[in-house]
């Protein structure tokens, strides 16, 4: 999938992940993608709540190994 | 759709209660709700400009995993809560969990409101400078005006 911007956040628990999260889709215009790469298990729930309470579209969650990835589309 | 808002009361000031307000204040900031935090009594040393002695007790802790079972009268003993402390604080850091001078200036970015209770001040006599200049301090009143519409009220 295209993203227009990477968060790495590899290492980080919680809120970081979602603290950081929202801080990068603010950088972003309408519509860019973010990617973000995670290896906190509770961030799967996190981000799922977090799009749909801020209406950022969640795009894909998948999970490779030990990492979570994510796309999120800014509202 | 108007924001929702948050209010929290920290009346805590060990460093297992004080990762609670800071952590549910981030959060909730990410998600567009409008935070504030009024910290009273104990809790009222988290708003130090200085939070590095910010400490966790073992003693009469029976909740708190221990590598070792630590009968109570060990647990009283000199150094038992300096060893706790940074014991704690390397785990979170191995962990991954934001210090809690982070977490607190996380929250100050996100525009996380924190009162400081003048009742507490006036008490233990400490002094306004002692604090961060991000705190407004006021009473219980004050406070309960932002917290009489709140979606969420937690005390802490």
């Amino acid at each position: 999938m295209n993203y227009d911007k990477e968060l790495d956040a590899r290492g980080l628990a919680c809120p970081l992940p979602i603290v950081k999260t929202r801080k990068a889709l603010n950088d972003l215009t309408s519509g860019q993608v973010l990617r973000v790469v995670a290896t906190d298990s509770g961030s799967v729930a996190d981000m799922k709540a977090f799009a749909e309470q801020t209406g950022n579209e969640l795009l894909s969650s998948a999970q490779e190994g030990a990492t979570y990835l994510f796309y999120l589309k800014r509202r | 759709m108007t924001q929702k808002r948050m209010a929290l009361i920290a009346t805590k000031g060990t460093l297992d209660w004080a990762y609670p307000p800071f952590i549910l204040a981030s959060t909730a900031a990410s998600l567009g709700y409008e935070v504030q935090i009024f910290f009273t009594f104990y809790g009222l040393q988290l708003l130090r400009k200085d939070i590095s002695h910010i400490k966790i007790s073992p003693l009469a802790n029976p909740a708190m995993p221990m590598p070792v079972p630590m009968p109570v009268l060990v647990q009283a003993l000199p150094g038992m809560e300096a060893m706790a402390t940074m014991m704690m604080k390397n785990k979170m850091k191995s962990k991954g969990v934001a210090s809690l001078d982070d977490l607190r200036s996380i929250c100050i970015e996100s525009d996380v409101k924190f009162i400081g209770c003048q009742m507490t001040v006036d008490l233990f006599e400490f002094k306004k400078e002692d604090f961060i200049p991000q705190t407004q301090f006021g009473g219980a009143a004050m406070f309960l005006g932002f917290a009489g519409d709140a979606d969420i009220s937690l005390f802490i």
